[in-house]
């Protein structure tokens, strides 16, 4: 049914029909609602055969969704931000259990200076986790990704991760189609674990791995995800006839044909550049987009597919790589390596800076000219870096950045963006 | 899970029991068929407290619930000797996740079979003095709190063993580690620091905490009995001397447990809801001395010129515990 | 695309207003989307809202920076708060406020602006019976944007407040409604 609500609220919804039977989870901004919408479908009895447990950190939420998930139970939780890094021990630990655990990032920026508002630096920051990554562009998208990771990550065991922009996203009334619980029943099979603790057949799960096979269960890892390349786009067409509508999948082009100019971006901001793409094609520009969905597995060779025709692409991410750039294009410059094609990277939103379609365009537009440098940083304030930059040469004890630079913006009550 | 024959390696000490008894009061050890829950092969060291009082305990939380029994281990000597893969000791679906974490995952293999209508089958979390006292200590906390089903055992040696014997904060004053050497003017680990964890267990107002050493068989398997007849969160501290950390006799280890009981070092009692329901009262009272003498960790303390202040204030400390828990012979 | 920014005050409703305005034009079978400034604003403090209507589906997702329309809550906002940044040529301001242009020193703005002075917080204790003008806002916004039916916002409370609390909210809506239908068509009269 369509029905106009909030992000976590259909992401809520969604994991329900998913039918998961332990839920977990500790409050963070901005996943708050997504877990409160799911407590009060399990005590209102709305979602049977469901234990939601209330822990005392992420780092225990994982924990139990690894012994959940270990006795074979279908398992969830949800986090962001300082929550995902506090319970980044277990994050690696149960994607080299193999624990098919789906859990949604309600991405949101990492501190210090502490920032509640969106970017995706903490899932970037568990990029090599061994969990797969998937970005959703509308809330739409978001609910169904959620289905589909449910039936990747049994698929193959790996947990993956539903990241949703924070606020952007989680906190958006929008439309979004519920789907009927027969359909997702009819596409999801029950949870059928190939490891599980079991008293008729004892087996230890974590046992310490020596040089001698570390290596291999290491590879099988990769492996596994590499195989997720080829089951990614095979469950969003599966998902398509069985449910009418296109979510997932590697990745999305849009009016890429003939584009000289190609912008790459995961997430919610998609749709802001796709506003940009058409007003810049009605001007005459020859542009288009591409939403890359699945960041883990990175689909190399998808990529290369979607921008070998191009003359340049730029790269907008939300997350920055300190010292060297950013993690998204990684990938795409490896994925478009010998090509001799013009790249360029582009650090935007973070810490949940508005990213406007005016400043877009204007980019976008010294992209075709090949005016950009290899990093830019979108919409920064130069003045305000230099002043802060001047005071540190003066004195010695210049004090803390953040609060030295917020004071020389003066109050920002007043600011929309 | 079947039942197997096995040897006694341990005659001449008590960690068999007493063979003159009943047979219905017989301990699950003195068995020749019981079930071995920490199968021999392992790579533990010689004379292994944790070792001795991990299969106690698993042996009778398995008679207690006919086997049905999952356990969720934390990182620490427990875990590395016991799994050296491909092999493993255990006998019963065991599991490992992180240092921390032991608890939690315990309350994740709790719910999974609560959803799942497996009844008959009881969770067993357990872990080394560190990995309870001290970074799983907020899981263990929440667990407690929540009241989960699980029963979490501690095999307190009272210090790091796994990464080369570090203070803990179960350490106990004036002993020597590796990052309390015995040198300057206060060797050892101070005074006044570390905490108690029944103590603290017991602040939850869980329905079940207690100690228990390996020096005591009959008790220990007589707390992990009643513990497996309880539901909710619950707690046994099992006190198990390391010879390696402690610089001990192998052949030391159930003789120094059961002077760290008789000192009133390490009093054994039982708590329910909060509040002390029994305690074993010290059957021949040592002197601390007898218990510290065995141990090079506390080495320092002895020698040319002992260190008399500092082995009375270890003795103060044992005579508090004997007031407190009440361990005067009765 | 018509877009709406709610300037307001942390407790006020801010955001519910906007999420009530995308219901309403949902049950209109229009796209909409509303969204907070995401602040981490306690009560009392400034906080703004926002919301879009489109005939297609809304794929922008910047804050809204040149509003079609600007509902302000709270009038002690007016002169501390870049309230009207971005205000398209066109655009219409309402303001909760018993007081007249005048006595708020928005005469000369109005001369560029249509802007309208609803004494929401006065129509919300009549009918809730507490200082609460969100709904009454909104209704005097059906009426003056035309943008959204009052059968639909009534339709949207209802689905947001069960009970007595929707139908006073309900009656709030409509209120204001037919006090702003009142007063312009005494404009045009």
């Amino acid at each position: 049914m369509l029905q106009q609500l909030e992000g976590s609220k259909a992401i809520a919804l969604g994991i329900a029909l998913c039918r998961p039977e332990v839920v977990c989870a500790y409050p963070i901004t901005p996943q708050t609602h997504i877990v409160e919408a799911i407590a009060e479908m399990v005590k209102k009895g709305e979602l049977e055969q469901c234990e939601f447990i209330n822990v005392e950190s992420e780092f225990a939420a994982l924990s139990v969704a690894i012994g959940a998930s270990a006795a074979g139970a279908r398992s969830y939780t949800a986090t962001a931000s300082q929550g995902l890094l506090y319970m980044a021990e277990a994050v690696y630990n149960a994607a080299g259990l193999g624990l098919p655990i789906v859990m949604t990032i309600g991405n949101r920026a990492i501190g210090a200076p502490i920032n509640i508002w969106n970017d995706h630096s903490d899932s970037m920051a568990m990029r090599d986790a061994g969990w797969i990554q998937l970005y959703a562009e509308t809330n739409q998208e978001a609910l169904d990704l959620h289905i589909q990771a449910f039936r990747l990550a049994e698929a193959l065991s790996c947990p993956t991760m539903v990241c949703v922009d924070g606020f952007i996203l989680t906190h958006a009334y929008e439309q979004v189609e519920i789907p009927e619980s027969r359909q997702v029943d009819a596409f999801l099979p029950p949870f059928d674990p190939v490891q599980v603790l079991d008293c008729a057949d004892p087996i230890s799960i974590g046992a310490m791995v020596g040089p001698e096979a570390f290596m291999e269960v290491k590879y099988l890892q990769h492996h596994k995800q590499q195989s997720a390349l080829e089951l990614i786009p095979q469950i969003a067409a599966e998902f398509s006839e069985a449910f009418g509508r296109n979510s997932g999948g590697l990745l999305k082009s849009y009016r890429t044909d003939d584009a000289q100019t190609i912008v790459v971006a995961l997430g919610s901001v998609n749709g802001t550049i796709k506003d940009a793409v058409d007003e810049m094609r009605e001007a005459g520009h020859s542009i288009g987009s591409i939403s890359i969905t699945s960041f883990r597995p990175f689909p190399l060779q998808a990529v290369r597919t979607a921008l070998e025709k191009a003359k340049r692409f730029v790269v907008l991410e939300k997350s920055l790589s300190v010292g060297l750039g950013g993690p998204l294009s990684d990938g795409v410059r490896k994925a478009m390596s010998g090509t001799g094609l013009k790249g360029y990277t582009v650090i935007a939103g973070l810490g949940g800076r508005a990213i406007t379609k005016r400043s877009l365009m204007a980019l976008f537009m010294q992209a075709e000219k090949d005016e950009l440098e290899l990093l830019n940083f979108l919409d920064l304030d130069h003045d305000v870096v230099n002043r802060q930059l001047a005071r540190e040469k003066e004195t010695r004890r210049s004090g803390p950045v953040a609060e030295n630079v917020l004071r020389s913006i003066g109050t920002v009550a007043s600011r929309i963006a | 899970m079947t039942l197997q024959t096995i040897k006694f390696y341990q005659t001449g000490t008590f960690t068999v029991g007493n063979r003159l008894l009943d047979e219905s009061q017989r301990t699950v050890q003195a068995n020749m068929r019981r079930t071995n829950s920490l199968n021999s092969g392992h790579r533990a060291c010689q004379g292994c407290g944790e070792a001795l009082g991990a299969r106690y305990a698993i042996d009778a939380a398995m008679r207690a619930s006919n086997n049905q029994v999952i356990a969720a281990n934390a990182t620490g000597c427990l875990e590395v000797f016991s799994t050296p893969y491909p092999e493993t000791s255990w006998q019963i679906p065991w599991m490992h996740s992180v240092f921390g974490n032991a608890a939690s995952v315990a309350t994740g293999i709790a719910a999974a079979l609560k959803v799942k209508q497996k009844k008959g089958i009881r969770v067993i979390a357990q872990g080394g003095d560190g990995g309870t006292t001290d970074i799983g200590f907020a899981c263990l906390s929440g667990m407690f709190e929540r009241n989960d089903d699980v029963l979490y055992i501690c095999y307190d040696n009272e210090a790091y063993m796994n990464t080369g014997v570090q203070r803990s904060s179960a350490t106990p004053a004036g002993a020597r580690t590796a990052t309390t050497p015995a040198a300057g003017p206060h060797p050892g680990n101070p005074f006044g620091t570390g905490k108690n964890l029944p103590l603290i267990a017991m602040a939850h107002h869980i329905p079940y905490v207690a100690t228990a050493s390996v020096a005591n068989l009959h008790d220990l398997e007589a707390k992990v009995e009643k513990a497996m007849g309880i539901h909710g969160a619950r707690y046994i501290h099992i006190h198990v001397p390391c010879p390696l950390g402690w610089g001990s006799h192998p052949s030391d280890t159930v003789k120094i447990a059961r002077l760290a009981v008789e000192s009133g070092l390490f009093p054994l009692f039982e708590a329910e809801h909060g509040e002390i329901t029994s305690s074993s009262a010290i059957r021949r009272k040592a002197p601390v001395e007898a218990y510290l003498k065995l141990q090079r960790r506390f080495a320092h303390l002895f020698g040319e010129r002992p260190d008399l202040e500092t082995i009375a204030q270890i003795q103060e400390i044992a005579d508090r515990n004997i007031a407190r828990f009440s361990l005067e012979g009765r | 695309m018509f877009q709406i920014r709610i300037h307001g005050r942390g407790g006020q409703g801010v955001v519910t207003g906007a999420e009530l305005l995308s219901i309403a034009a949902f049950l209109e079978g229009r796209h909409s989307q509303a969204f907070p400034s995401f602040g981490s604003e306690r009560m009392g403090a400034p906080v703004v809202a926002f919301c879009r209507i489109a005939d297609h589906e809304i794929r922008l997702r910047e804050p809204v920076m040149s509003p079609d329309a600007i509902l302000v809550q709270d009038p002690t906002l007016l002169h501390q708060v870049d309230l009207f940044r971005g205000l398209s040529a066109s655009g219409i301001v309402l303001v909760n406020s018993g007081k007249n242009l005048n006595e708020l020193g928005l005469a000369e703005f109005s001369e560029n602006h249509p802007v309208y002075c609803l004494p929401a917080t006065e129509i919300a204790l009549e009918h809730i019976g507490r200082p609460l003008p969100n709904s009454a806002l909104l209704g005097g916004f059906a009426a003056f944007s035309g943008q959204i039916g009052i059968d639909s916002l009534e339709k949207a409370i209802g689905e947001k407040f069960k009970g007595k609390t929707g139908q006073d909210n309900r009656a709030a809506a409509r209120a204001a409604f037919d006090h702003v239908k009142e007063i312009m068509h005494a404009a045009t009269a």
